[in-house]
């Protein structure tokens, strides 16, 4: 947690924060970060685990540990302003100006290959860019009820793992992942209208 | 073929006028002959043995003829696709309605039939709705329900106004001549003509296939602001019976409260009504063959029960079925939810033919055209320039409400589906001719608006999505991953709404999810079908279900399913036992099954025998343990029933496909080839009893009985060769059955028998295939046999191989064309059908 709890980030920073997360409006953020239980909404604090396990609704959610994970910069425990703002940025719609918008150096962290590759990571956790069968399994435990079982599991990941294969090395890799989620209308499965 | 087309055609077309002609003919006859019906009967002394007698049926009669000519002319017009393609089908039905108002009318002078409001409304209606309710996809239409709410209250609502307004406005003018219709009657004829129409946007949007939001948004407003035209079309009709000066401030709020007691009332009904439904399909266990009929019984007493309210009969239809959908299919049998499936869509398919049909035939009437070309005219303008601008003022607010704005085609073609339908013309039909002076004049225009809307932007609505490139339906694919993908999506909005603090739609859907799986569906669906109700698995379940069939019917392709008989003997099984079962080869076989079909479709053939050897070696862990309990599904599955027993049955509630047909004719070849051999092998010289004293000794008593049932003697003298040849190939089988050495040629090796000892002798099957039935069902039985074992039933798996190699009537053949590759074809004289090669040797 910043020591200097209620100094405010310099302004350039700011706009720099703005600009990467294409957030127009982000000094008002961590007003909904005061709502929940992270503490020390203000710009420089740095938030940790403990910050996001707090919120009593991720303790229910299926895959609460994995979306916190998903916060965390590889092999850290905490997470600045900064790092924060980044990751929900993947979460923001695309806006009309920005499809069209071809020029741009580099991809926005809202575009579609950027919210997949979020999507990806999740299930990735020793982060090889390929979703092994151990991997998917995991991620289906969470998210199935008890009444199934490790047999009718382990066929269901088979099955998926192989729908979505092409060079048959029995792992998804991010690619095949993007292939096979072609037809997904993932801009909009993977947007939240910030209010901010 | 188009030739014959046309012939077919035209062969239909005369069959329509005749079946007309007659209907038409009879009726007017019997208006006729009406009274001297009755001098007739009392002069007719004996005992009459054929008398006609129209009157008694010339209801239902009616009916019943209507309802074919209906369905013939659909017929007709989806013979040919070029036609359909370019002009939707409710406007060619509508067409089709005006040749056979032309012919009535020709008949009979004036217009027998038209289309009542208790017609469309009692008979009609209701089974499209519920079609409609039942069939909505839950998640899209509650996600966008606002969107829909305020196209339905607000756009209806400000459809009615300006129309009304605005032909007021004309009329004050001077635009229309002289009519005699007030301000009040014309905001009645404008809440008539303000609602959407779910029949005509159902028919017209089913054929171009827009993406799923917009299609929601349009279809969604039709269903819902029913309840507003509701409210609407009778507190003006309450206004204009009490006359201009006795409105005050009091009624118009009574008017405003009693929408939202019709609206909300309306679906209240509904909810209570399908959650009843729910509660019902629970316990039907016992009476699965009724199941379906109460589904759409509780629908149509919803609709009943909402308009004796005086409620919004179509929200609460609409309801119901939104409601029950998921609780019944889940509750109801496989066999039951296929059934109301289909049947729903032959109701509300079939209501909607007539309902087009007679929606044209209506317009071929004297009495009800006025002609006023301003009234006309005007109206045409002002229903589609309000309709424009309500949707798009009303998408302007919304988008800045919504993640995914519509964008400016959306919003065009929302406009343009701004179809009026028979929902319309029923009203307008309803309306008091006394109060209403102009009621002819407003039933006519109704009914160009609704051919405008239906035939000119039917036909035009195809051309403009293509023309503005709207983003169409995709047609996906059902996949697990995507599944999968989607729950991890849902799972992930929630929690970054959680993170960032705000309480939003996915989080409202969140808690709405967990509520209804702990309460709602706890009390409405079976514990069983909660049990296994697990999204993903569904789709899983689906998705093997259909490589099954992919999988039999790629076996039939080649001959023989002798060897899938096997398998879904093992998946029959499985379902039987359910999960305690613990035989794990069927899932994997599924699995392996599953993927080479999906990953090279196009290379099936070749992937196969990767299939079936993974299949075999399952097959060979899972024989032994399974055994014993298969073997007597088995025996049920594939002994031939005693010709009696099965014979005449018929039960009501039980309905069973009776097989008794073909084995009739699997016996009956089997004996005709067996007299065949005989005697062919009788002419070789070949002495087939030589070797059944050899093994019967042996053989226990089931073998014997085998080989009567058989009927071929000479079964054993094969075996210890095949076993020797095998010996190689058969290694994954070796556990614990002790082998017995047995040299080949101890029995006189007889080819005649190869082709039914190895079933798989239609040489279409593939080397993998016999290799592995061999194994398991062939070889195996007889090292038993001559290992003194006890015999084991599972031998009897040999009988489904053969009834299925029989069918297939060139195993005899090849057997006789084929070279063969084993030895034997050297020692003997020319065998009389030599063993197809064995493909494994």
């Amino acid at each position: 947690m910043g020591s200097r709890a209620s100094t405010l980030l310099r302004e350039e920073e700011i706009e720099e924060i703005k600009k990467e997360t294409g957030c127009k409006l982000c000094q008002n953020a961590p007003l909904y970060l005061s709502q929940t239980s992270i503490t020390n909404p203000v710009f420089n604090s740095v938030f940790s685990r403990e910050d996001f396990q707090r919120i009593p609704e991720l303790a229910i959610n299926p895959l609460g540990d994995r979306i916190i994970n998903a916060f965390f910069p590889e092999g850290e425990d905490q997470v600045n302003f900064r790092g924060f703002m980044r990751t929900l940025a993947h979460f923001r719609p695309i806006e009309d100006n920005e499809k069209n918008k071809n020029a741009a150096p580099s991809e926005p962290l809202n575009s579609r290959t950027n919210k997949l590759l979020f999507a990806f990571r999740l299930y990735d956790l020793d982060r090889d860019d390929k979703i092994s069968r151990d991997e998917l399994l995991q991620v289906l435990r969470m998210m199935v009820g008890v009444n199934i079982s490790d047999e009718q599991l382990g066929s269901i990941a088979d099955r998926t793992i192989q729908e979505a294969d092409t060079n048959g090395d029995n792992s998804i890799s991010f690619n095949e992942f993007m292939k096979v989620l072609e037809k997904v209308d993932v801009e909009q499965k993977m947007s939240i209208r910030f209010l901010h | 073929m188009l030739r014959f087309e046309h012939g077919k055609t035209w062969l239909l077309w005369t069959l329509i006028c005749l079946i007309l002609v007659f209907g038409i003919e009879a009726k007017s006859k019997s208006d006729h002959s009406h009274n001297g019906h009755h001098q007739n009967a009392s002069s007719i002394t004996g005992i009459p043995i054929v008398t006609f007698k129209w009157h008694h049926v010339e209801m239902p009669y009616t009916v019943a003829l209507w309802i074919l000519v209906a369905g013939l002319g659909k017929l007709v017009i989806e013979a040919n696709h070029h036609v359909t393609n370019v002009i939707p089908e409710s406007a060619l039905l509508i067409c089709f309605g005006f040749i056979l108002g032309g012919i009535i009318w020709g008949a009979d002078k004036v217009q027998t039939f038209s289309l009542t409001p208790t017609v469309f409304f009692f008979y009609l209606l209701p089974q499209i709705i519920l079609d409609a309710g039942y069939f909505m996809p839950n998640k899209l239409f509650f996600s966008n329900l606002g969107g829909i709410l305020i196209h339905a209250i607000i756009g209806t609502c400000w459809n009615a106004a300006t129309v009304g307004l605005s032909l007021w406005g004309c009329h004050v003018g001077g635009a229309m001549g002289d009519i005699d219709i007030g301000l009040l009657q014309y905001l009645l004829y404008g809440s008539l003509l303000s609602a959407v129409d779910p029949v005509a946007v159902i028919a017209v949007f089913e054929q171009v296939h827009v993406n799923e939001v917009l299609f929601i948004m349009v279809f969604g407003e039709s269903l819902l602001n029913d309840g507003v035209t509701v409210v609407l079309f009778n507190v003006f009709d309450a206004f204009v019976s009490l006359g201009g000066a006795e409105i005050d401030a009091a009624e118009i709020i009574k008017g405003i409260i009693s929408f939202f007691v019709v609206a909300f009332g309306g679906a209240l009904v509904g909810v209570v009504f399908g959650l009843l439904l729910s509660l019902l399909t629970r316990c039907t266990k016992n009476i699965q063959i009724i199941e379906p009929g109460f589904v759409f019984v509780l629908g149509y007493l919803s609709y009943l029960t909402a308009e004796m309210l005086s409620l919004s009969a179509i929200l609460s239809i609409t309801f119901c079925g939104v409601c029950c959908q998921k609780y019944i299919n889940a509750n109801m049998d496989e066999k039951s939810v296929t059934t109301v499936r289909y049947a729903m869509k032959v109701f509300a398919n079939g209501s909607e033919t007539m309902i087009f049909v007679f929606l044209g035939i209506s317009a071929i009437d004297k009495t009800i055209w006025v002609w006023n070309t301003g009234f006309i005219l005007l109206t045409l303008l002002f229903v589609f320039v309000y309709r424009c601008i309500g949707v798009f003022f009303l998408t302007w607010i919304q988008n800045k409400f919504r993640l995914v704005p519509l964008d400016f085609t959306d919003r065009l073609i929302m406009s343009y589906g701004g179809l009026r339908g028979a929902v319309a013309y029923g009203l307008a039909v309803l309306l008091d001719e006394n109060k209403i002076k102009e009621r002819p004049l407003m039933i006519g225009t109704t009914l160009i608006v609704v051919y405008f809307t239906v035939i000119l932007q039917g036909i035009t609505m195809k051309p403009l999505v293509t023309w503005l490139k709207v983003k169409r339906a995709t047609s996906s694919d059902l996949m697990l991953i995507g599944k999968v993908q989607n729950k991890v999506f849902d799972h992930l909005l929630v929690a970054i709404e959680d993170i960032s603090g705000q309480k939003g739609h996915n989080y409202m859907r969140d808690k709405w999810n967990n509520f209804e799986s702990k309460w709602l569906s706890w009390i409405l669906m079976k514990p069983s079908a909660r049990k296994k109700h697990d999204h993903v698995f569904d789709v899983f379940h689906q998705l093997n279900l259909r490589d099954a069939l992919d999988y039999v019917a790629e076996g039939e392709c080649k001959g023989s399913l002798e060897f899938i008989r096997n398998e879904t003997a093992y998946i029959d099984f499985r379902k039987k036992f359910g999960d305690d079962f613990s035989d794990i080869s069927m899932p994997d076989i599924t699995i392996d099954m599953g993927d080479t079909t999906i990953a090279n479709p196009y290379t099936r053939r070749d992937t196969v025998p990767s299939i079936s050897l993974e299949m075999h070696e399952q097959t060979m862990n899972g024989l032994r343990e399974s055994e014993d309990m298969n073997t007597h599904h088995l025996l049920q599955q594939h002994l031939y029933k005693g010709r009696k027993q099965h014979r005449h049955r018929y039960s009501r509630s039980h309905f069973d496909v009776n097989q008794d047909e073909n084995e009739v004719q699997e016996i009956f070849q089997r004996t005709m080839r067996n007299r065949l051999e005989s005697f062919k092998s009788g002419k070789m010289g070949v002495t087939p009893p030589k070797t059944i004293t050899k093994h019967s000794k042996k053989d226990t008593q089931q073998k014997v009985k085998k080989e009567m049932r058989w009927n071929r003697p000479t079964l054993y003298s094969d075996l210890p060769y095949f076993e020797f040849s095998e010996e190689s190939s058969a290694s994954g089988y070796t556990g614990s059955i002790p082998r017995v050495s047995y040299t080949a040629g101890v029995g006189i090796e007889n080819p005649a028998f190869m082709p039914d000892l190895d079933p798989m002798a239609p040489v279409q099957i593939p080397p993998w295939l016999a290799e592995g039935e061999t194994d398991s069902a062939t070889v195996a039985p007889s090292q038993r046999a001559q290992a003194g074992l006890p015999w084991t039933p599972s031998n009897l798996r040999r009988l489904a191989p053969l009834r299925i190699s029989t069918r297939s009537s060139d195993s005899f053949v090849l057997a006789d064309t084929l070279p063969s590759s084993s030895r034997e074809r050297d020692e003997l004289p020319p065998p009389p059908s030599p063993p197809p090669s064995p493909p494994h040797s």
